[in-house]
């Protein structure tokens, strides 16, 4: 699973487009850049597509201990 | 009074009977009762317990409040200050006063918190808590979100609904804490700063829904403030309804008007990152078509130029390395048709004119040995009486070689 964050996916992508648009690149590394270019495009459209927000709880035990436990859907709210 | 002794049949106390009985008179015969009046000479005590009176225009009354209600305090109590004490009636018998017990003290009145509200906002103010050069930014692709307020108010309802539609990638974390009455702020601090400390996530939202001025005050408190301030998340504040100003408003890296307003504030729109990456895609597409297309003008100009001397498999290379490129651009293009359907679908076609079918088109033939079919590039591959077959554009011919000129490359077309 891919673990680099939109952020840094959507940043890379622009450089990406940047760079090729520059022109001034041999058309194999040009090639190259495309087919990344494409991997994290159809990644970020994956994401966009199949996504669905994950609640969870905060829960802080008697030792001071942090927990993540899920929170249950808008009926257990 | 078994151990008093008599004078002429009247009894005579001690001081601490008698104090004891005034006691007793007082505490069974007042109940526990409210008090209005202003607070003068305030005396936070290091023990934690607070002394002070209670006064008004003509008289005075003596209070105490004890170290643990005082901590429940959901505002600070100032001399000159009207407030309602909740408490009984008792007798301090060392020192034989009658004092009010407190157990809850409230600011007296919307005024009044309003008063305490801007004396708070002041101190704050000129501490620099509210400078905008404090403000942290807030990030441009949260992924996960903290969120500090009541696991059962509309708030994180609204808030979910809203990262749901807007970022569903984003995860969502809340600490559940009390927003209103005693302790409420202790814990909403608290949840600031235990995020401050667990880490890992991208920004705060602290905030509540619409309440009364009393209901929001947790967010008016210093404590609350103070977190606000400390915290090396970004936070943003969403408390009440529009009209609403809380001091967390004033100290947090962003206001909202609304809990959903803060999740929007919060989060990316995926319509916005989606015609982003649609645009992204087709410039890169636009680009690769480009650069792929200007080869092809190269090989026509070159395979144009009749004073052009060059090796015989020139041409053939050229085709080859066009093919092969054109093959891992078609590949790219590919995922980039399969997601984004017909609209690239023109460029496809483009593509495919450059391939060796239109070459074919602009009158070259390719020569294949029989009967393994490989390409002829050199005269040398093939031997007299060998098959050949030749492709056109347009059918194919078959025959035999009749004699071979090796030739050394330098043969002009």
């Amino acid at each position: 699973m891919e673990k680099r964050g939109f952020e840094e996916l959507m940043g890379r992508l622009e450089e990406i487009v940047g760079k090729l648009e520059s022109g001034d690149l041999p058309l194999e590394e040009s090639l190259d850049l495309f087919e990344e270019g494409v991997g994290i495009f159809k990644l970020c459209t994956k994401r966009l597509e199949g996504a669905q927000v994950r609640v969870q709880r905060l829960v802080k035990d008697l030792k001071g201990e942090f927990y993540l436990t899920p929170l249950e859907g808008e009926n257990g709210l | 009074m078994e151990s008093s002794k008599e004078v002429e049949n009247q009894p005579i106390y001690s001081v601490s009977q008698i104090n004891r009985e005034i006691r007793l008179i007082l505490e069974e015969n007042l109940p526990i009762l409210w008090v209005e009046g202003e607070i003068s000479n305030w005396l936070h005590h290091p023990s934690g317990h607070c002394y002070f009176s209670l006064k008004d225009k003509d008289s005075q009354l003596r209070c105490v409040l004890w170290r643990d209600q005082a901590r429940d305090l959901s505002f600070t109590p100032e001399d000159g200050m009207k407030v309602l004490v909740n408490g009984q009636i008792t007798v301090y018998e060392r020192g034989g006063q009658y004092q009010l017990n407190c157990f809850r003290l409230k600011p007296a009145g919307v005024g009044e918190l309003g008063l305490a509200f801007e004396r708070l906002k002041r101190r704050l103010e000129r501490e620099g808590l509210f400078d905008p050069q404090h403000r942290l930014p807030l990030p441009p692709f949260p992924e996960r979100i903290g969120v500090v307020t009541s696991p059962s108010g509309a708030a994180i309802r609204d808030i979910i609904k809203v990262v749901g539609k807007r970022s569903p990638w984003a995860q969502i974390v809340l600490a559940p804490v009390l927003v209103q009455g005693p302790g409420a702020a202790e814990q909403i601090a608290q949840a600031i700063r235990d995020f401050n400390l667990l880490g890992g996530v991208d920004l705060l939202i602290v905030g509540r829904g619409g309440g009364s001025i009393e209901d929001l005050w947790a967010f008016n408190e210093e404590e609350v403030a103070r977190a606000i301030f400390s915290s090396q998340l970004p936070i943003i504040s969403a408390v009440g309804h529009e009209i609403d100003f809380t001091i967390s408003d004033f100290v947090a890296d962003a206001r909202a008007p609304t809990p959903s307003a803060a999740a929007e504030l919060a989060t990316r729109d995926q319509g916005e990152l989606r015609g982003k990456l649609e645009s992204w895609g087709e410039r890169m597409a636009r680009r690769m078509t480009g650069m792929v297309e200007e080869i092809g003008r190269r090989l026509d100009r070159i395979s144009q130029s009749y004073g052009f001397r060059r090796p015989a498999d020139l041409l053939a290379q050229f085709v080859q390395r066009n093919d092969e490129l054109e093959r891992r651009l078609m590949q790219a293009m590919q995922h980039l048709l399969e997601l984004r359907g017909s609209k690239l679908s023109g460029l496809k076609a483009r593509l495919r004119s450059l391939g060796p079918p239109a070459i074919l088109q602009r009158g070259y033939s390719i020569c294949r040995k029989l009967p393994d079919k490989e390409v002829v590039r050199r005269a040398s591959q093939l031997t007299p009486g060998g098959g050949i077959e030749v492709i056109f554009s347009v059918g194919r011919i078959a025959g035999k070689v009749e004699t071979v000129e090796e030739g050394n490359g330098k043969e002009r077309i």
